[in-house]
């Protein structure tokens, strides 16, 4: 890697970390979702409801938190990503295509941006989740939640970024958006377990990266988990060599 | 060695030839114009250039790096300035410079010294530490030619540099340009649609209309093509006053358009008393206005299409604008 494409990395990253602490409003909207949804949790159905086949330790909170924070994950990502679309809106796309750079280092320093800011989301989530009660029950897992959270960040980071290259519509990208999230987020195992589902749903569940990544999360916080932990790791990181690869393809045919 | 040789360009999109077989050369050093109205392939040329789009056949060399098989090096040794704003708005009018200059390679050093020698020749010191959200359109449009130049690039593509300004901000870009294209030995090329800009700036202009080049030269010999001066007049009834004029020997050259009849003609004081005499003496001929005037480019595009811009912008340039990708 010559130091062009370093640097070409670390301004793509600069970029992303000081637009994100300029525009609060950005952080606080992707964060009401996430927040609210543990808000209700907490306070509402907690005290009663149990799911079946979970340790007498473990409440539904316990059990969502993990999946809130992948949710947060996936939201952000997708979101950094898709400011393909913005940068083309614009217009400060074209000034990244005449560049004498390569088209990859600006995917990765992208991804390593985007990542860096969604990071931080999830550690807020992680931290509101702390404070209204979710108990964190393996603290060294706390570094294999950091290693999912990370993981889950450059794969959806990656597919946001290929998509909003290919589709050039923003209108068209938040409607496909709005297609795309709920059943990743439904079928991921964030609320409720797979193990619940019928046969046929849980094998269309398997295609979803984002059930790697909750549950590998769920192992780190809470020492649970549905697939072991090796699995979780190489679908994830398949996942991301895959879509840093479709990313960095894509994002070269941009035209601006 | 040229700094920029282009050969039968040609770029279609689907079935619509936007740029049809277009050859010239730019020297080093020069400002040149290509002018022409919306929609004539103005854009598009410069994206070819530019390595932003590849062409469908001909050849291009800029600095003699060829515009297909050496992307990286012809990227290097341009900057560009785009029609539409290309900066990013929430950083400021010094980090558009610096993240430019770290694109391009350049060391911390270099990177401060000539972040300070752009903006004090756009004159921007004074805003270096603002938000771009908060520039007006000038001053984008200032800041941008800033970051065009960082890279000590050997040339700089312009495209419509002053478009949607008010006409005092024009004038001040033009000495912008003007000055850095003396002090910085740059090669310009710019677009624009704008006689008076091509006029003012370029050295020469090549002027465009549906793709293809209809005339090249510097604005002072373009001019001088037509002869001394114009007349415009409202003759009546068009068709025989055009016959007439036609066969005097000192109209040069006679075009209609619309309710106008355009005279090319030398030392056109003269002629005004013959006109008039015309008037009083030819039966059944009325001249109802005469207008004397040196050529403009405008009279150039008009007599070489038949047309004038401001025509051909209302019939498709529009149209056409939003199809280049």
């Amino acid at each position: 890697m010559a130091s062009r494409d370093l640097q070409t990395i670390y301004v793509m990253w600069l970029r992303d970390v000081k637009g994100f602490f300029r525009s609060r409003i950005r952080l606080i909207t992707t964060l009401i979702v996430p927040f609210s949804l543990l808000c209700f949790i907490s306070f509402g159905f907690n005290a009663g409801f149990r799911l079946p086949g979970m340790p007498e330790n473990i409440n539904y909170l316990d059990f969502a938190a993990p999946g809130i924070l992948g949710m947060t994950m996936l939201f952000g990502s997708i979101f950094a990503g898709m400011s393909v679309l913005w940068d083309r809106e614009f217009g400060f796309l074209k000034e990244m295509i005449v560049a004498p750079v390569h088209r990859w280092a600006i995917v990765i320093g992208r991804i390593v941006g985007g990542v860096t800011t969604v990071f931080i989301q999830g550690l807020l989530i992680l931290l509101i989740a702390l404070l209204i009660g979710f108990k964190v029950l393996n603290p060294y897992g706390i570094a294999i939640t950091f290693l999912f959270m990370f993981l889950i960040g450059v794969g959806f980071v990656g597919f946001g970024v290929a998509l909003a290259s290919i589709i050039e519509d923003t209108q068209a990208f938040s409607l496909l958006m709005q297609i795309i999230i709920s059943p990743t987020i439904f079928l991921s195992g964030a609320f409720f377990p797979l193990s619940s589902l019928s046969w046929w749903i849980r094998l269309i569940s398997m295609a979803n990266p984002l059930v790697y990544g909750v549950d590998g999360l769920r192992y780190g916080l809470i020492n649970s988990s549905q697939f072991p932990i090796y699995l979780n790791l190489s679908v994830l990181i398949a996942f991301d060599i895959l879509m840093i690869v479709l990313s960095s393809w894509f994002f070269s045919k941009n035209k601006g | 060695m040229f700094a920029i040789e282009a050969k039968n360009l040609v770029k279609k999109f689907n079935s619509l030839t936007a740029v049809d077989d277009l050859s010239f050369t730019v020297e080093e050093g020069e400002i040149f114009g290509l002018l022409g109205p919306n929609g004539a392939g103005k854009t598009t040329t410069i994206k070819m250039l530019t390595t932003l789009i590849p062409c469908t056949s001909g050849k291009a060399r800029v600095f003699n790096y060829d515009i297909l098989k050496q992307k990286g090096k012809v990227r290097d040794s341009i900057g560009i300035v785009f029609q539409e704003p290309a900066l990013d708005n929430r950083l400021t009018g010094y980090e558009n410079l610096d993240l430019h200059a770290r694109l391009y390679g350049m060391s911390s050093v270099l990177r401060k010294e000539r972040t300070k020698e752009v903006l004090s020749l756009v004159g921007l010191e004074e805003k270096a530490k603002v938000m771009v959200k908060n520039y007006s359109g000038g001053m984008k449009r200032r800041l941008e030619i800033a970051r065009g130049l960082m890279h000590y690039p050997k040339v700089l593509f312009l495209d419509e540099p002053t478009l949607g300004l008010d006409p005092q901000t024009r004038r001040n870009i033009w000495d912008y340009i003007k000055k850095l294209n003396q002090k910085e030995k740059i090669t310009i090329v710019l677009t624009t649609h704008y006689m008076e800009e091509a006029d003012s700036l370029c050295d020469r202009v090549a002027i465009i209309d549906f793709g293809k080049i209809v005339a090249l030269d510097t604005p002072k010999m373009l001019k001088n093509l037509l002869g001394g001066d114009v007349i415009t007049l409202e003759a009546f009834p068009q068709e025989e006053a055009f016959e007439m004029f036609k066969k005097l020997p000192w109209v040069k050259k006679i075009k209609i358009h619309n309710e106008f009849l355009h005279l090319m003609v030398e030392q056109g004081e003269q002629k005004l008393p013959l006109l008039i005499q015309i008037d009083q003496e030819e039966e059944g001929i009325t001249i109802k206005t005469i207008n004397l005037r040196k050529p403009t480019l405008e009279d150039v595009f008009l007599s070489f299409t038949g047309k004038t811009i401001r025509d051909e912008e209302s019939q498709n340039g529009n149209g056409l604008k939003h199809f280049h990708p």
